[in-house]
């Protein structure tokens, strides 16, 4: 296991490699640069710049390099720890990360225990109680939840709350808590503002979570160790969860992985709409601005978190699984 | 003959309903076993054999509905099961404890992410309030009985890891475990091959002698019948069409049904080149089936007016021997 592991951890060594490049291709795919963007929105207002200046900017940020030189800078001060400065903020773009990535990792990590707490045990109902009056309702709900777009029922419980409660739902803490250092109070305080970005960002994954706990289990309860364990003389409710619906699960839990890129680029539209202070809006602004630096860095965080999810998902399945195994046969 | 009777099955109907009808899957099945006694039930498939031991224990699937009677004889008072709720307890404390069932599959009989030893105490531990270590023991126990070697290694395997005959060992060792007065085994070799088949049959047959219990046994092998049973029931489209001993059966067949399943034998050192008889047809679906003999369509005597009038009763031929058929009459 601690081989399978370490081997896996040395694959996303490569796996990360090869997506910066991609990362940084792709940052780099619009033409012009941060400086064609900067001076396009200062001759917007108004503003004449000269072109030497600009020239000179060029080269103070190493934009007139070539691409190649670009992303050796970029790539090796990244791996020892430097993601660069944001042009559009001005600031270390770790200072900036530091900021917001720990609240996008808190509210995706929310997320998940949310879509699985809700969706697993809705799912086992509807496949227990297979075309009941419950069974339909939830499967209506579930659908609605999955063809409602998100930022749409960002924008439908903001309302519904202004308007009713008079509350704002929007961020992630009250605003006189915003700027304060760390507390057990702001912590409370963000607990009560978490769960309207947990609900929003969660349905969907919610509603097809439920739909693919629900025919994995109705697979299950037809199968013939079901009976064996109801021969046995056990009771439905100890079989049903013992044999089952511990099987029904396993699918469930090795694509844990894969809803973390859900999540989180679900999540930058509700964090424009809901003003949440998570990476979302940054790295939204950052690729309108080709703040590449800030860009790249975002997108390569994300992807070590997922890569990082779809480790854990792997090896969770192994766990709940025996019949998987990574280990090769002695 | 049968004084000592241990489950007694009275005008058993397993009917289920379905869109396209009433698929009357056993329609008036009526059975004897006696203690200590194998009654083989042959029959092809689709003929009830297998929903005939799921009502039993109530293990029939929905829509399926179970009217007729079924007592059972094994506790202090006997014991309607046909009567009893599927889910209710009264049932539960039956079914492993004092009727156990093996099936046809073991690969599949076995919850894939769970230990076999786990499945085996889980039965003991279902039934008798027993610590773990002790159930374990008695599981080890048990697998020693069933032939299985290193049985302290074996019982912490996953089924993966065995083999077909291994895991249907396995499957019986669970079965016998609380020590039931009936054991019904579903075609328990059919997805064996011939060599471990021959080895489980042996197994069960020790350990019937051993234990002093009584077997159903559900196949379509007529030689593996021949070998184990005691008294053999033939059926045929939800009903019984034959039933004696197994010496009855075998030297003087009766109804057509069964005759033309002896021809369709393959005998050893026969003379003959010819094609081996097989029995013309199939059986039909038994969807809202009208009131005639089954097998009228597919049989060689069939008399118009009188097989498709009405079914056949039961007809006393001998001893013990009875046969659904108008040409007894």
């Amino acid at each position: 296991m601690l081989n399978y592991v370490l081997r896996r951890l040395l694959y996303m060594v490569f796996t990360l490699v090869a997506l910066s490049v991609v990362v940084f291709i792709i940052i780099q795919l619009p033409p012009g640069d941060y400086l064609t963007t900067y001076v396009a929105s200062l001759q917007a207002q108004g503003t004449t710049v000269d072109d030497q200046e600009v020239a000179a900017l060029r080269a103070r940020y190493g934009l007139d390099a070539s691409p190649i030189e670009q992303y050796w800078l970029w790539i090796t001060n990244f791996v020892r720890g430097d993601m660069g400065r944001s042009f559009a903020y001005n600031r270390p773009v770790a200072e900036l990360l530091a900021d917001r990535l720990p609240l996008t990792i808190m509210l995706s990590v929310s997320t998940l225990f949310f879509v699985y707490l809700v969706a697993i045990p809705i799912g086992v109902y509807s496949a227990l109680r297979q075309y009941s009056v419950g069974d339909y309702l939830l499967s209506i709900i579930g659908f609605i939840g999955m063809a409602t777009p998100n930022f749409m029922l960002a924008l439908i419980l903001m309302y519904f709350f202004f308007k009713y409660f008079g509350i704002s739902v929007g961020g992630l803490f009250s605003s006189e808590y915003v700027l304060e250092p760390w507390s057990l109070a702001k912590v409370w305080d963000m607990l009560q503002h978490l769960w309207v970005p947990v609900l929003v960002i969660g349905t969907a994954g919610t509603a097809s979570i439920i739909r693919v706990m629900r025919s994995s289990l109705l697979d299950e309860l037809g199968k013939q160790y079901v009976v064996t364990a109801r021969a046995k003389g056990l009771s439905e409710r100890r079989l049903t969860f013992k044999y089952p619906v511990r099987i029904a699960i396993n699918p469930i839990v090795s694509t844990i992985g894969w809803q973390l890129p859900h999540i989180v680029s679900g999540e930058t539209i509700i964090a424009i709409v809901l003003s949440l202070p998570t990476t979302g809006p940054l790295i939204y602004g950052a690729l309108l601005n080709q703040d590449m630096f800030l860009a790249g860095s975002i997108v390569m965080m994300l992807s070590i978190l997922t890569l990082i999810g779809t480790l854990i998902s792997d090896i969770l399945l192994v766990l709940v699984d025996p019949r998987i195994s990574f280990e090769k046969k002695a | 003959m049968m004084n000592d009777v241990l489950l007694e099955i009275k005008n058993l109907r397993t009917y289920f309903k379905l869109h396209e009808g009433i698929l009357k899957a056993i329609d008036g099945v009526s059975l004897a076993i006696g203690r200590n006694r194998v009654l083989g039930i042959v029959g092809e498939s689709g003929c009830g054999k297998s929903v005939t031991a799921r009502s039993i224990l109530k293990l029939v699937p929905a829509p399926g509905k179970i009217e007729g009677e079924i007592w059972f004889h094994g506790g202090e008072k006997p014991v309607n099961l046909a009567a009893l709720p599927p889910t209710g307890n009264a049932i539960r404390d039956i079914r492993g404890r004092e009727i156990a069932m093996i099936f046809q599959e073991p690969m599949a009989a076995f919850s894939p992410v769970h230990t076999i030893g786990d499945q085996i105490s889980e039965a003991i531990q279902t039934h008798q309030s027993l610590p773990k270590p002790e159930a374990r023991g008695r599981t080890i126990e048990m697998l020693k009985q069933v032939g299985i070697p290193i049985p302290e290694r074996r019982v912490d395997n996953y089924p993966h890891q065995m083999s077909g005959g291994m895991l249907q060992r396995a499957m019986i060792a669970m079965a016998l475990s609380l020590r039931p007065k009936l054991l019904i085994a579903d075609e328990p070799t059919t997805a064996l091959d011939v060599t471990i088949q021959a080895q489980i049959l042996r197994l069960m047959k020790r350990l019937q002698a051993e234990l002093g219990m009584s077997i159903i046994f559900i196949t379509h092998d007529l030689g593996v019948i021949a070998n184990m049973a005691d008294d053999v029931a033939v059926m045929y489209l939800g009903r019984v069409v034959e039933y004696g001993t197994v010496r009855q059966i075998f030297e003087n067949p009766q109804h057509p049904y069964t005759q033309a399943l002896m021809q369709s034998i393959p005998k050893l050192g026969s003379k003959g080149r010819g094609r081996l008889a097989s029995i013309e047809g199939t059986v039909p679906v038994p969807l809202d089936p009208p009131r005639r003999c089954g097998f009228a369509d597919r049989c060689v005597h069939f008399i118009p007016g009188r097989c498709d009038a009405d079914v056949p009763p039961l007809i006393d031929t001998e001893a013990g021997h009875q046969v659904r058929c108008i040409l007894y009459e």
